[in-house]
């Protein structure tokens, strides 16, 4: 920088210059003096785990620089490359917070000790008075492998509790459903390098461009080499934009548009018989159950035009290889494992799937959402995606962590179910940490509930999120570059964490607060860790002989050779990048086909709600925004959230663009600004969620959920849009509802001591 | 030897300002960036395109042509620089100079500032910042020849202005004139056999 630069700098004193002659020198002359290291490491931000360099002086992270790893080769997207700016950001939490005055008080500075006695005798008593599963643990998956394993182990074994979920089930636990019922495995078959080998490219449901930015290189390789690419989305999103064929799907109704692309393809005579005959069971189930749907019936329900969905068919089944990429669009649905489980029909029947760039590719959101699902903070899994109702399967974790197996906790409730138990008053006081549920969870008048009714609320967090404003005690964690460990990104490429930097003040790194806890609860003993490698040696060997097997992937093999892909079962194994290129998951070694049929979403429009509200994510915004918000380039470009809607619909309600207006569903109201724009449905709104309070979306979306995986249907719901001039009803109204009370997939359906349906118990296995 | 230089291809621009947030990393220009994306017309479309310096070869950067104190200089290789800071008077001359509206006065600091192709990259053989970042290669930095052989699309560097035109350093890259794949004849052909030449009246959007 020019040292010129200072003298338009107002009310500057020239006399000063003169008066620093002879003293010591000016700040700027020692601006360049450090020497800076980069350490090598990963984004903190979606499932990509893009490898990025830390600039580190003086123990400070001061910026980024790129980093050539396999799968983004250099390439940051915007929050990738402000990442870096938490760890010195003022809102980070440095010290413990004790809301001293009971509810209603304020939080207050407090010890370390303080706050763990107090949560330690709080939690004893609950426990002595209420039982052992009064205290729950809720997850996240935005933290490592490490971390997430420890929740489940700590939940388990230093608090012998049985409710213990994270959310993923937020996420994508339909497409892990759907692939683990199918493939037998749940990960993502094949490498994002695979990508440009696809002839075809289907997007499902995923607004590829804004949530994944660096997958986008490999699907322009793809376009580069001649394939096509079609896209299924209400929104003509910036992937929609580009592709050959737009598919604008009704919000979840996907499995009617992929039934008829199937139908379409049997058709044509695209089948691969020889594949279904040798590899896949239930083709026969499927080919009858799609046969009703012709593209005429299909454009029905779906709103697509037959001749595009004839059209898709054609480019996809004439494609050598194609591949189905799907994320949330699909996912979040009450339908959510059959939206899967239909691509996946699709993708078998032209025989892709174990095919080098072929098949289907689910696109896992969170950072370290594959993870997370395997290592047992799931409340029906244990490490290595063990089920915690096998007897075997429970010996050998138990015996892995030195307790007897009768000690180890049976299936607890699932994130969407534990918040009813924490309002009916089962759950007494539920540990939080990596999660906002007052941003991420639907229909959240009830969360506020719910997590008001818990006595001690207790948040590990590294800012001041939604859900630790409500907390009792708050622990100040670590951000990602803070401390070591690994993440498995959505190829299942096990990739290394590095840490960068010291948390700040009294901030400690996630391990050691739940270590601290533990031995507080008298279970020190099973939490003996000097450092995150530890836990790592024993998470390899807790997953050892599972689905993931972990045990071959050591730190320095992940280093050698740029990430590991499970299963890894012995250290000279080099690791699976492709999966079922020979054979599936299942014990007969085949896939399985279900029969699908189209059920529409819980709640569909009336006269009432004529709407279809969907929501999703911006390119500047990571999940509940706790961190994205409070970085100021991405806050910039995206501050608040607004609603998107068709011209057609704003000049027939009389809505200018940008005007406030207000957005209403059976459950609530909120105003926000109207985008008016061409690129959605008309009868279809879209907000983006990552706000919180007043901004938040999850106060109008429907609380209903898959009733196998309890994914809530984030996707679809019905709703009224209006000028603020318009009047409000005095009652809220309701819309249609496709479920009498007693089938209603309701987000809280678990009661006290009910034991499951038989159909629930079917879907546990996976 | 060929150079390396910018290639810009608005069909792939996602609008994920990556190229803006990596640009404002530079330690000389920190949290301000050189690059520009914006909507083409939000009321129509999603599409987005970046706006870089276009480095200006023939006629050789107008900028540096208008400045009275000689502040813009261009280097060997054909980089045209940001206005040296010592030199700068803030006359804003290059502003109104530069054909695609690429240099920016800063207000507070007096002085105009652009992109300089991350020279202090470059030169050592490092990508540019924002080219490095783009996670979709809409910016692109390369060889010309390299461009050709690994991407679709047509790299030109021949602007015209009315009369005028301007041969640029780095390279715009327009789609190809026709598409491999005959779409609306597959479509054509799909409609004439689901028989449903009529849509209902809200449907008519979609085309």
């Amino acid at each position: 920088m020019s040292v010129n630069r200072g003298i338009f700098v107002e009310r500057r004193d020239f006399n000063e210059d003169f008066q620093q002659a002879g003293h010591s020198p000016a700040e700027w002359a020692s601006a360049d003096r450090v020497p800076e290291a980069l350490v090598p490491t990963h984004c903190s931000f979606c499932g990509v785990q893009c490898g990025m360099h830390l600039r580190v002086a003086d123990g400070e992270v001061i910026g980024v620089e790129p980093r050539n790893y396999p799968h983004n080769r250099g390439s940051l997207c915007p929050k990738g490359v402000v990442a870096y700016q938490q760890v010195g950001h003022p809102d980070r939490l440095r010290f413990p917070l004790i809301r001293k005055g009971g509810k209603g008080g304020r939080l207050e500075r407090a010890t370390w000790d303080e706050a763990l006695d107090y949560i330690a005798d709080r939690w004893k008593a609950i426990q002595a008075r209420h039982g052992k599963d009064a205290v729950a643990v809720y997850s996240g998956s935005s933290m490592t492998n490490e971390k997430c394993y420890l929740v489940g182990k700590f939940a388990r074994v230093g608090l012998g509790t049985r409710h213990v979920d994270y959310n993923g089930r937020l996420c994508m636990s339909s497409a892990a459903m759907a692939y683990a019922r199918a493939f037998g495995i749940d990960r993502s078959p094949l490498p994002m390098t695979d990508i440009p080998l696809a002839d075809s490219i289907f997007v499902v449901g995923s607004n590829v461009a804004e949530c994944f930015p660096i997958m986008m290189q490999w699907i322009w390789q793809a376009r580069d080499r001649g394939a096509s690419l079609i896209v299924a989305d209400p929104r003509e999103t910036p992937i929609a934009r580009t592709a050959d064929l737009w598919l604008p799907v009704r919000p979840g109704t996907d499995v009617a548009l992929l039934n008829a692309m199937l139908r379409q393809v049997i058709e044509e005579g695209l089948v691969d018989e020889a594949y279904l005959a040798a590899r896949t069971t239930g083709w026969d189930a499927v080919r009858a159950a799609v046969r009703e749907y012709t593209p005429e019936v299909a454009e029905r329900i779906t709103g697509v035009p037959a001749e595009r969905i004839v059209v898709a068919a054609r480019l996809y089944g004439r494609a050598p290889t194609s591949l189905i990429m799907h994320a949330r669009g699909i996912e979040h649905s009450t339908h959510g494992v059959n939206n899967c489980l239909a691509c996946i029909n699709l993708a078998l029947a032209r025989g892709q799937v174990g095919k080098p760039g072929g098949g289907t590719m689910m696109i896992t959101g969170q950072g370290n959402g594959q993870g997370g699902r395997e290592v047992g903070q799931k409340a029906n899994q244990l490490p290595g995606y063990r089920h915690i109702d096998v007897l075997e399967e429970r010996q050998y974790v138990a015996d892995v962590w030195g307790i007897p197996e009768p000690e180890l906790p049976q299936e607890g409730a699932a994130a969407t179910e534990m918040v009813n138990l924490m309002a009916t008053g089962e759950i007494k006081s539920c540990l939080i940490l990596c999660s906002n549920l007052m941003v991420s969870l639907p229909d959240n008048a009830t969360v506020a509930r719910a997590l008001d009714s818990l006595d001690p609320l207790v948040v590990i967090d590294f800012f001041m999120s939604e859900t630790a404003e409500r907390a009792d005690v708050v622990l100040p964690g670590s951000v990602w570059c803070e401390d070591e460990g690994t993440t498995t990104n959505l190829e299942g490429r096990v990739v290394k964490i590095n840490a960068a930097a010291q948390p700040p003040g009294e901030a400690r790194r996630d391990w050691q607060i739940l270590s601290a806890l533990a031995e507080r609860m008298g279970r020190g003993r099973f939490f003996p860790y000097r450092g995150a490698r530890e836990i790592w040696d024993e998470l390899r060997l807790a997953s050892r002989g599972g689905v993931s097997d972990y045990y071959g992937i050591t730190w320095e093999k992940i280093e050698a050779q740029d990430g590991v892909f499970w299963p890894c079962p012995t250290e000279d194994h080099p690791g699976t990048p492709r999966l079922f290129t020979e054979r599936f998951g299942h014990p007969d070694g085949r896939a399985k086909m279900f029969p699908l049929r189209y059920e529409p979403p819980a709640e569909e429009p009336n006269d009432e709600f004529p709407f279809r509200l969907t929501t999703g994510r911006v390119v500047y915004h990571y999940l509940s925004g706790t961190q994205t918000r409070r970085l100021g380039f991405l806050n910039d470009q995206a501050p608040e959230p607004w609603v998107e809607i068709h011209p057609m619909m704003a000049e027939r309600l009389g809505i200018r663009d940008h005007e406030v207006v207000r957005v209403r569903t059976p459950r609530a109201a909120m105003e926000l600004k109207a985008v008016v724009v061409p690129t959605i449905r008309p009868d279809t709104l879209f907000i983006p969620f990552h706000y919180g309070h007043a901004w938040a979306v999850n106060q109008l979306t429907n609380p209903a959920v898959e009733p196998a995986c309890k994914i809530p249907e984030y996707k679809a719901c019905a709703a009224v849009v209006e000028r603020l001039d318009a009047a409000v009803p005095a009652e809220p109204g309701a819309a249609r509802q496709n479920y009498t009370p007693e089938s209603d997939p309701k987000m809280f359906p678990y009661a006290v001591g009910e034991t499951k349906a038989p159909a629930a118990q079917e879907a546990k296995r996976y | 030897m060929a150079i390396k230089t910018l290639f810009v291809d608005p069909s792939r621009c996602i609008g994920c300002r990556a190229c803006e947030a990596a640009c404002r990393e530079c330690d000389s220009h920190k949290g301000e960036s050189m690059v520009m994306v914006d909507f083409v017309d939000r009321g129509r479309s999603v599409a987005t395109q970046p706006t870089v310096c276009m480095h200006c070869a023939d006629p050789v950067a107008p900028c540096a042509q208008v400045c009275p104190v000689l502040a813009i200089q261009i280097t060997p290789e054909g980089v045209v620089q940001q206005a040296e800071p010592s030199r700068c008077i803030g006359c804003r001359n290059c502003v109104y100079a530069c054909p695609f509206g690429v240099p920016k006065f800063d207000v507070e600091a007096r002085l105009m500032k652009k992109c300089n192709l991350c020279y202090d990259r470059t030169a050592q053989g490092l990508q540019p910042w924002c080219a490095q970042a783009c996670p979709t290669q809409a910016l692109w930095y390369g060889e010309y020849e390299e461009f050709v052989n690994e991407r679709q699309g047509r790299a030109v560097n021949l602007t015209g202005f009315g009369t005028q035109s301007v041969r640029t350093r780095v390279y715009h890259v327009v789609g190809v004139e026709t598409p491999a794949l005959d779409l609306a004849g597959l479509l054509r052909e799909a409609r004439a056999e689901v028989g449903a030449p009529e849509r209902p009246r809200q449907e008519a959007w979609v085309l």
